[in-house]
Parts: structure tokens; C-alpha cells; sequence
């Protein structure tokens, strides 16, 4: 049945992608109608089974930085690119890499999986490990509140058959019930740095916990990083951008060092050091011989962290909104963030640039430029001056963004 | 002169950016040359005796069962000032509270504070989306709805405005929140106030008329963001 599966599978891929329609679901969705058992049946046979990464903020980066320990632990590790984050998404990962024999030679499955499609995965193929990020205000309108996607959450941590790495320091997580929980969080100075959405909202103080944990986020300077593993401080230089990336990795060791038990701390957070942030999480362009660097925002926490990691007098700052499904139409989330300190905004754009105007406007802070259309906004910006600049974007204004300055950058 | 604006339970009923119709409130306050002082209500709290505006938003389930108690308690004291004319504006989860009581689709009755003659049902599905209006009052206004609850009119009371894209009140018959005296109910988020700033110079202007006796005129303010912002919400889709 399988091998029936995967010619056909193949197959269609083969059809779409010569049509030029290489994103095509239609090979997952054949598979689906015909071989509703095909993930499960494929994955199952991994040696180490299936890692699940979930949570509303750093799925991507985060199951880029397990994927490459491992790697680097030795294991041939099966794992699906961002975007392609659904049941039919892995089916495609699986056909693009299957032997037309059966022969799926990988050691284990790490999957980044949103929160309503990692209970439908779990419905269907049995996981071993989860790690759960956060729960955070994000795209409301997707699955209406911020309660139930951490019971979304819980059916995952329930359906695990071994470890849940669970974040200690975020409300709904540690909340969380599993047979197997390990925990990874932040030191008491760290947690300061990272109000969780409610401190953000209540303005409440943040709490310490006092749930044991894996590993912690010790200390984090601008390029380097001290954890906490089983007990022990380890320093490690750190290629990853932004703070709360630092924080996910901490998650991302705690799961490394649940999977593979006997590896060696100090080698995990060596490796760690040469991760790179994910595909449009603080990439660096050079254009018009200035830097140009685009971050990723999508919710009010992960706006608030990007601004107390990247808010500073050197650069000029553009902001980029948009309200597309994939950014959520519902923008309102950007009067949960404090950009009192953020100085030097020299142009706003994309679909909601007004919507993101008045924002500032009532937190007082002057605009240079309103620019709707993203191409004019990106040319105008960028040639304005040398300084270095940073884009805060939402996701869909992020891929625009990037296609318009790598087809002008020299690469 | 101080305006005292009252916000009930900001940490409870906090979802959608509802605290930035505070900061629309308290900015065009002070633009203006007329201070503010925000007053936060917990439950347990005593509600003063010197409000100039109360307002109220919306939040998830487990925020609404933690206030119900208390929102008994006061709702006494907020009936008087909405029925003096203080004017109040409820979003979402605390105007469906602000009326008679709201069944949820299981059949449970929550007992609301009977200051506006609504009653709301829970509904099989929620009303999501981007939203635009009518009113009499303020002409156009946008905003985005995220609610399951369908509410229906008791038979004095006006609706806020009349629906030109989206659900509104139950969806069926076009209305969409209430106005009792100055009194808004709305399912608008967005926030709504930054993009509708008649509507936040009502309060305003409300609340100053209250305080002083007399017919006030409000010093115009450019309003060019919001209403290109305003402008751009009502062409998005839903």
C-alpha cells in the first residue's frame, strides 16, 4: 500500500511542479484520500519517533536550531519547512524525500506544528516528544481565544508517549499536564527582561517559578549566552538575533537533551553557537550600502521583545503592516505594545501603514514618511541615508520586503 | 481640570487592544489641555464617587466568571451614573454584562447588570471579522468583532448603528450595539476609539459637559491619520 502511495504521491508532485505549481497541496491531499495512514505508517518506524514543536511565537527558528543539534549529534534528522506546517504540508516533506522502495532513512521526525494542525497531526500519528513554546496573542481571529489554544496545547502534551518540554515561565504552559514533563525557562535576572503577555497587558510583576528546570537561559549579552544545564553553566557565543530566540533555544537544548540523554552539554551549546535565525527572522541585506535587517513580528510580545532587543539611536527604523490571513485581519494587537522607546522611525508602510501611524501617534512618537505601497516604502528608506536600518514586518509584508530588496541587494 | 475615567477590570477583560481606547481617551485629553487620571477597577474594589467616563471591554471566558460577582455588586452604582448621563462605553464582554443576562449555547445563565435592556444568547458560531456601521450620531464606524454571543434588543432601546458590512449585534437584523443615553455598547474592537474620533470626542465632550453644567465646544484636532486609517479599515475584507 505504501509503495502504491508513494508512486502516486510522487507522481502528482511530479505533474504540479512540471505545471509550475510547486507548492502545490494536492500531492498531500491525494495521499490523504487514498492512504489516510500514510504519515502515521512512515513515521512510526523511526527509530526515535516524532518531536513536535508548538507554540504561538519561534516554532520555526526554534525547530531549526533541534534539527541542527541533532544533526550534529549524528542523527539524520526528517523535518518540514516553515509555511508547510499541516498534516498535507508533511505528507509533501515525506514524498519529496521517500525512496520509491519505502525506504525513509532518517533517525527521527521534528515537526513544527501550529496549534489546531499539532492536534489533528496528533490525532492521526503517534508523537514521542513535544516541546511547548508559549501561548501568546496571536491571530485571535484564527482560533478565536488565547484559552483554548493552550487546551490545543494540552492534547498535544497528552498525547506525547514520552517527554513534553514544557516552558516554566509562561502561564498557560506550565500549566500544562504531562506524564513526563521537563521544564526549561530563565534565570531570576533574565525573566525581567521577558514580561509574558499578561505582565505586558496587566502590567503586573513577573513571577519566578519553582518548577525545576532542564535547562535556563542564564545570562545573554549582545553576542553570546550563558545556560544552565542539569545544574551547570555553560557560555557559548551565539549567532541567533533577537533575545527571545535565546530564550527558545533554551527549550530547543532541554528537548536535545531529553532525546539523546547521554549528550554532552558543552557540545550541544558549542553547536549552538553557529545556528542560524530561520528564513526572514533578522536576516541582513546589504542594499544601497547600508544594512538592512528585517525581523519578524506577529504579535504584541514578540513586537515588545524585538524592541527591547533591537530599539537603539544608530539605526533608522521602518515598520511594515499588513492585515493578509497570514498576518491575521485583525490588527488590533498593535495597541498591546509599548514603542515609547522606539526612536528614529523614518517610514511606516504596508496594507495597515495608517493603522500603525496612529499607533504611534498615540504614544506621541513622530513618523517621517506613510507609505502604503511596500516597494516605493523599501526604495525611499534605503536610500535615505547609509545608516543601518532594521524592518519590522509582519509576515506577509516580510516575504514582500524580502523579495524587493534581494532582487535589488548584491548578493 | 481632571477628567477621572473609570476602566473596569483592565486585567480580566483586556483582549483586542480594548487599553487603547484608554490611550485615544487620555491623548485627546491632553492635547487639548485637559488632564486625566485613569482609575483601574479589580473586583473587590470600591467604585468612587467622582467618574466622568467609565469604560469596559472585552475578554476571554475565564475573565468573564472571575468578574461576575463583583460586577453584581456594583452595578447599582453604574446604573446611576449612566442613568445621570455619565457617559460609558461597554465592548464586547462587558456590554453583553451591561444587559439583562446572558445564556450561554449550554443553557447557563449568567444574571448581567440590567443597565441596558439587552438580552444575549449564546450562538453556534462566532462573528469574526472586520466590521463597518452607520450611525446616526457619528456617521460611519469601523472596527473588527470577535464574539459568539448573539444579542438582541429590548424594545426602547437604539442601536449604536446599522450594519453596512459584517454581523453586528445577532447578525439577523442589521443593528449593531446600543446607545442608552450616553451610553455605547458595541462589539467593536479594533480598538474602537482611534479610528472613530467623534465617537471619543462624544465622551469627551460628554463628560465635560457634565462637569461643568453648561454646553461645551471642543478644540479641533488633525485628524488626518485617523481618518485615513478610518478610510483603509472600510475598505479591507471581512
Amino acid at each position: 500500500m505504501e509503495k502504491i502511495s508513494i508512486f502516486l504521491g510522487k507522481s502528482v508532485q511530479k505533474i504540479t511542479r512540471l505545471r509550475g505549481n510547486g507548492g502545490s497541496a494536492l500531492p498531500g491531499l491525494v495521499i490523504e484520500r487514498t492512504n489516510p495512514n500514510f504519515v502515521k505508517n512512515v513515521l512510526s518506524k523511526l527509530p526515535y519517533g516524532v518531536a513536535v514543536v508548538s507554540g504561538t511565537n519561534g516554532k520555526t527558528t526554534t525547530t531549526k536550531i533541534v534539527t541542527e543539534l541533532l544533526e550534529k549529534q549524528g542523527l539524520k534528522v526528517f523535518t518540514n519547512k516553515s509555511g508547510s506546517n499541516f498534516v498535507r504540508g508533511v505528507i509533501s516533506a515525506i514524498l519529496k524525500n521517500i525512496k520509491l522502495n519505502g525506504k525513509f532513512d532518517y533517525d527521527i521526525a521534528v515537526l513544527e506544528l501550529d496549534e489546531a494542525h499539532a492536534v489533528k497531526f496528533c490525532e492521526v500519528v503517534p508523537i514521542n516528544y513535544a516541546l511547548l513554546l508559549n501561548v501568546q496573542r496571536d491571530q485571535l481571529d484564527r482560533f478565536g481565544e488565547i484559552d483554548h489554544t493552550a487546551d490545543l496545547l494540552q492534547k498535544v502534551a497528552t498525547a506525547a508517549k514520552k517527554e513534553v518540554v514544557l516552558n516554566r515561565e509562561d502561564p498557560r504552559i506550565s500549566k500544562i499536564k504531562a506524564e513526563h514533563p521537563v521544564y526549561f525557562g530563565l534565570s531570576e535576572t533574565m525573566l525581567k527582561k521577558f514580561p509574558s503577555d499578561d505582565n505586558l497587558i496587566e502590567k503586573s510583576e513577573v513571577k519566578v517559578s519553582t518548577k525545576p528546570a532542564k535547562v535556563t537561559l542564564e545570562k545573554l549579552h549582545e553576542k553570546s549566552a550563558t545556560y544552565k544545564i542539569d545544574g551547570q553553566n555553560y557560555n557559548t557565543n551565539l549567532t541567533l538575533k533577537g533575545i527571545y530566540n535565546a530564550y527558545n533555544a533554551a527549550g530547543a537544548l532541554a528537548l536535545c537533551k531529553t532525546i539523546l540523554k547521554d549528550a554532552e552539554p558543552k557540545l550541544l551549546t558549542d553547536n549552538l553557537a553557529e545556528v542560524e535565525s530561520a528564513f526572514g527572522r533578522g536576516e541582513v541585506f546589504n542594499i544601497n550600502d547600508a544594512e538592512v535587517e528585517i525581523l519578524l513580528v506577529k504579535n504584541p510580545s514578540a513586537f515588545q521583545l524585538s524592541i527591547a532587543s533591537f530599539a537603539d539611536d544608530e539605526h533608522d527604523y521602518m515598520i511594515a503592516i499588513n492585515d493578509n490571513i497570514a498576518d491575521g485581519r485583525d490588527i488590533s494587537w498593535l495597541w498591546n505594545v509599548d514603542f515609547s522607546k522606539l526612536k528614529n522611525v523614518k517610514m511606516i508602510s504596508g496594507v495597515r501603514a495608517s493603522d500603525m501611524a496612529l499607533r504611534l501617534k498615540y504614544d506621541n512618537i513622530h513618523v517621517a514618511k506613510i507609505e502604503e505601497n511596500l516597494e516605493v516604502a523599501v526604495d525611499k528608506f534605503t536610500k535615505s541615508n547609509k545608516k543601518p536600518k532594521r524592518v519590522f514586518a509582519t509576515y506577509t509584508a516580510m516575504l514582500e520586503i524580502r523579495k524587493i530588496i534581494s532582487g535589488k541587494s548584491i548578493l | 481640570m481632571t477628567i477621572n475615567i473609570l476602566h473596569l477590570y483592565p486585567k480580566e477583560m483586556n483582549l483586542y487592544g480594548d487599553h487603547g481606547n484608554i490611550l485615544a481617551l487620555k491623548r485627546r485629553c491632553e492635547w487639548r489641555g485637559i488632564k486625566t487620571k485613569i482609575i483601574h477597577h479589580e473586583p473587590g474594589d470600591d467604585i468612587p464617587d467622582d467618574i466622568d467616563i467609565i469604560f469596559g471591554g472585552g475578554g476571554q471566558d475565564s475573565g468573564q466568571s472571575k468578574i461576575e460577582k463583583d460586577l453584581q455588586k456594583i452595578a447599582p452604582q453604574l446604573k446611576d451614573y449612566v442613568e445621570h448621563g455619565t457617559p460609558a462605553l461597554v465592548i464586547c464582554g462587558l456590554y453583553q454584562l451591561f444587559g439583562n443576562y446572558f445564556e450561554t449555547s449550554e443553557g447557563q445563565r449568567i444574571e448581567g447588570s440590567h443597565i441596558l435592556d439587552i438580552k444575549t444568547i449564546g450562538g453556534p458560531t462566532r462573528l469574526i471579522g472586520n466590521i463597518t456601521i452607520n450611525t446616526p450620531e457619528f456617521g460611519e464606524v469601523v472596527g473588527y468583532e470577535n464574539h459568539s454571543g448573539l444579542t438582541h434588543l429590548g424594545e426602547d432601546i437604539q442601536s449604536f448603528g446599522t450594519v453596512i458590512s459584517g454581523s453586528g449585534n445577532n447578525g439577523e437584523d442589521m443593528t449593531e450595539g446600543v446607545k442608552y443615553k450616553n451610553c455605547i455598547g458595541t462589539y467593536l474592537h479594533g480598538p474602537i476609539l482611534p479610528k472613530n474620533p467623534r465617537v471619543t470626542d462624544f465622551l469627551i465632550l460628554k463628560a465635560l459637559e457634565n462637569k461643568t453644567g453648561k454646553t461645551q465646544k471642543l478644540q479641533p484636532l488633525n485628524d488626518r491619520i485617523e481618518q485615513r486609517a478610518h478610510k483603509v479599515a472600510t475598505t479591507r475584507p471581512r
